[in-house]
């Protein structure tokens, strides 16, 4: 069988796996958010928590509640990364206060870039009693969400946007753990490692002496494919074979990232009481998760035509396909695990992944916040739609007035301006520059890969630059953080005015939101804006490269 | 204002207890339980599918190994020579001239094949780890390693052949041959003393 022939045929699993999954777990999301059932356990946590769970919040309590609870995570993830040399199973395991910092940050807010290497920064108590637990809270998180939103699109003249705890609670232990214990066990019968005793070192077959790791690696890696997170247990990532052994297990971690985001539209459509509005949207993310990996491995085959084959950077079991399909699919999730290096790619490869992550994490996005996203492109489609034609904007019988679009156009500048006004001041500071591997167009993509890539929580790099210094470690963190909750913040609090609002009545001179036609508009907003903002600095680097 | 002070506090509370509680479940019992399921039912895989020789661990089939001299058949240059504690690539782009002088060493250092090197013989690997070499390149080198270690050609290409594993299902992944299996084999199958 050729190359594109078995490419493609791994593409059409992934969409017929994903076709199949999407109805039942997407039914089973909109269930667990709208059950007034609390299960055994859930009523057990919530004493222990002192959380009343019938109890309804504004959006100001509910965002109270978010950072309270992330900023308690920092606090925590900070304390054990720091200590961790005085805690048992360190074996040399350390960090320093400012990588100790953007560590925290970074998997609290979904992000997990990684500015330490894997083997050397986290010991296994970290790994397992710190990173792997925000690994399902900071998903939950956008779960939390993105349902809050879909509450206030649905609730008319409400004053509340549901129970943060309940939410958070619920999409952990009823969504993201039973995936990820699935996920888990078909990883460690496809070859992922699960192991508590020391790293050994072996003397090899020709005499030569190889440590071979140990870990509790097979649940890390479900909940951080599953969560959308990405932060590896080893430094290589999924391409290192202990936490990706073949094309079976990889296969696996592409559908794992895939499956809660492509799912969402179809809750979406359930609480909304309309499956077609949730089809649109899942038709837009379709459409340009598709035409990432389609860039990308174009670019990746284009480019293999000389001696390297494209192989530089990438293993020999995934091939080109298996690293693009992942390659696109992770820059596109916020998922930022890595199974080939990006920055070893051709520059308009390397550049698709930089773009992919530019839309703002909305094809499919991360968990939750990649539906939240999308419906703010949503949200810009119907008032430019409305502006066009002279109507009253409105979604779902919520009109988009002057406080509704300025929240959407504050969330949606947001990003941008982390990008890009970091990766200027990044490349203006000699400090910051000299992290740089690379210098000419391919080190500006570099140090613009690397903002883009905190400021939208995705966590994947052209790892060639250093980013373990001070400078760098501090200012992505704070595009980490920034990137997260300051639309959060401002999600939330459309989600507070829309509940406020009485839900209009469907008029024959209501815009449809649920047509193919509408897809189109949020797929031209899209990368409209994603190119009014970013095609000056991707004509500096990528494009500028890929020319010379 | 006391009453959103009085918010932020009861709101912190829930969240220690609840990070408390998820430390727990999350962090405990969740990989515990996933440890006990490979324990019993995934043993070889959970404890990273090690390959024995002669009853001694020898290593992993799934990390690459270090071979050198003509006994062997080597696998894909490592940025990191194979070390189990520092796995990662070179992160260069092709633009970069490095790439290309790497390449030209590693075709003088082949010797007469060096001018039909596949791909995966003139680069390293994501990992620095990777177990695999192409069908290619394992052909390519039969014939040294048989003269080597004094054996039919084909019988090391059957060798080769025996440890070749084409895409899962058929269509998932690439062809590949796992060399430090292949290596096993041929030291058990050959008499020629090591060197």
């Amino acid at each position: 069988m050729g190359d594109t022939t078995a490419g493609l045929l791994t593409i059409l699993t992934l969409v017929v796996v994903l076709a199949l999954v999407h109805v039942p777990l997407g039914d089973y999301i909109a269930h667990t958010f709208t059950s007034e059932r609390d299960l055994r356990a859930e009523r057990l946590i919530y004493r222990l928590c002192g959380v009343s769970p019938r109890s309804q919040q504004r959006w100001t309590t509910y965002a109270v509640s978010l950072i309270a609870f992330s900023g308690v995570g920092v606090v925590v993830l900070f304390a054990l990364c720091v200590l961790q040399p005085h805690l048992p199973l360190a074996r040399g395991a350390s960090m320093d206060v400012s990588t100790s910092f953007n560590t925290a940050i970074s998997f609290v807010t979904n992000t997990n870039w990684q500015s330490s290497a894997g083997e050397a920064g986290a010991s296994p108590v970290v790994q397992t009693l710190g990173l792997t637990i925000q690994n399902f809270v900071s998903a939950a998180v956008g779960l939390a969400v993105v349902v809050a939103v879909i509450r206030g699109l649905t609730r008319s003249e409400s004053g509340t946007v549901g129970n943060f705890w309940v939410d958070l609670v619920r999409g952990t232990i009823r969504i993201l753990l039973p995936l990820a214990v699935i996920g888990a066990i078909v990883l460690l019968a496809g070859g992922v490692i699960q192991d508590v005793a020391a790293p050994h070192v072996i003397q090899t077959l020709d005499g030569g002496r190889q440590t071979v790791q140990s870990g509790l690696v097979a649940s890390q890696e479900a909940i951080k494919q599953v969560g959308t997170n990405g932060g590896g247990y080893f430094n290589a990532n999924s391409a290192h074979p202990f936490e990706n052994p073949n094309p079976f297990t990889n296969v696996v971690q592409i559908l794992l990232m895939l499956v809660i985001p492509f799912s969402l539209p179809r809750a979406y459509g359930r609480l909304v009481g309309d499956r077609r509005q949730g089809y649109a949207v899942l038709g837009f993310m379709g459409v340009l998760w598709a035409a990432g990996i389609a860039v990308i491995t174009w670019a990746e085959h284009a480019s293999a035509t000389n001696a390297l084959g494209a192989m530089e950077g990438k293993e020999v079991r995934f091939g080109v396909w298996g690293s693009t399909i992942f390659a696109g699919s992770t820059t596109s999730t916020s998922t930022g695990a890595v199974n080939s290096l990006h920055e070893s790619y051709s520059p308009l490869g390397g550049g698709g992944a930089l773009t992919n992550m530019a839309l703002g994490e909305i094809s499919p996005g991360g968990v939750g916040s990649g539906l939240y996203g999308a419906l703010i492109v949503a949200i810009l489609a119907v008032f430019i739609a409305g502006l066009m034609v002279g109507r009253t904007p409105e979604l779902l019988g919520k009109t988009i007035g002057r406080k509704e679009i300025t929240y959407a156009a504050l969330y949606t500048v947001v990003t941008p301006a982390l990008v890009l006004v970091g990766t200027g001041a990044a490349l203006a500071l000699r400090t910051a520059r000299s992290g740089l591997l690379a210098s000419g167009p391919h080190g500006l993509t570099e140090m613009l890969y690397a903002y883009t890539s905190a400021a939208n929580n995705n966590g994947s790099a052209f790892a060639g630059l250093t980013a373990d210094q001070p400078y760098l470690n501090t200012t992505l963190a704070v595009a980490m953080a920034v990137g997260r909750f300051v639309p959060i913040i401002f999600v939330l609090a459309l989600a507070g005015s829309f509940a406020a609002q009485r839900k209009r009545p469907h008029t024959d001179g209501t815009m449809p939101t649920h047509t193919p036609l509408f897809t189109g508009l949020m797929v031209g907003v899209a990368l409209l804006v994603t190119g009014l903002t970013f095609l000056p600095a991707l004509a500096l680097g990528p494009l500028a490269e890929a020319l010379s | 204002m006391a009453s959103s002070s009085l918010t932020w506090r009861r709101q912190t509370i829930a969240a220690v207890r609840l990070l408390l509680v998820f430390t727990v479940l999350l962090g405990v019992a969740y990989p515990a339980a996933v440890w006990a399921v490979g324990r019993v039912g995934f043993h070889d895989q959970a404890t990273g599918s090690l390959v024995r020789h002669d009853g001694r661990v020898v290593g992993s089939s799934l990390l690459g190994q270090q071979f050198t001299g003509p006994t062997w058949f080597h696998g894909r240059a490592s940025a990191s020579s194979y070390a189990g504690d520092t796995s990662g690539g070179t992160n260069l782009p092709e633009s970069d001239p490095q790439l290309w002088k790497a390449a030209t060493a590693m075709r003088k250092a082949a010797g007469s094949i060096g001018n039909r090197l596949p791909p995966d013989a003139l680069t390293t690997s994501a990992s620095g780890l990777d177990p695999d070499i192409s069908p290619a390149y394992a052909a390519l080198q039969a014939p040294q390693v048989a003269a080597a270690r004094h054996l039919p050609v084909a019988t090391v290409r059957h060798l080769v052949a025996q440890h070749t594993t084409g895409r899962t299902l058929g269509y998932l992944g690439e062809p590949r041959v796992d060399v430090l299996e292949l290596n096993v084999a041929l030291r058990a199958l050959s008499e020629t003393p090591q060197h």
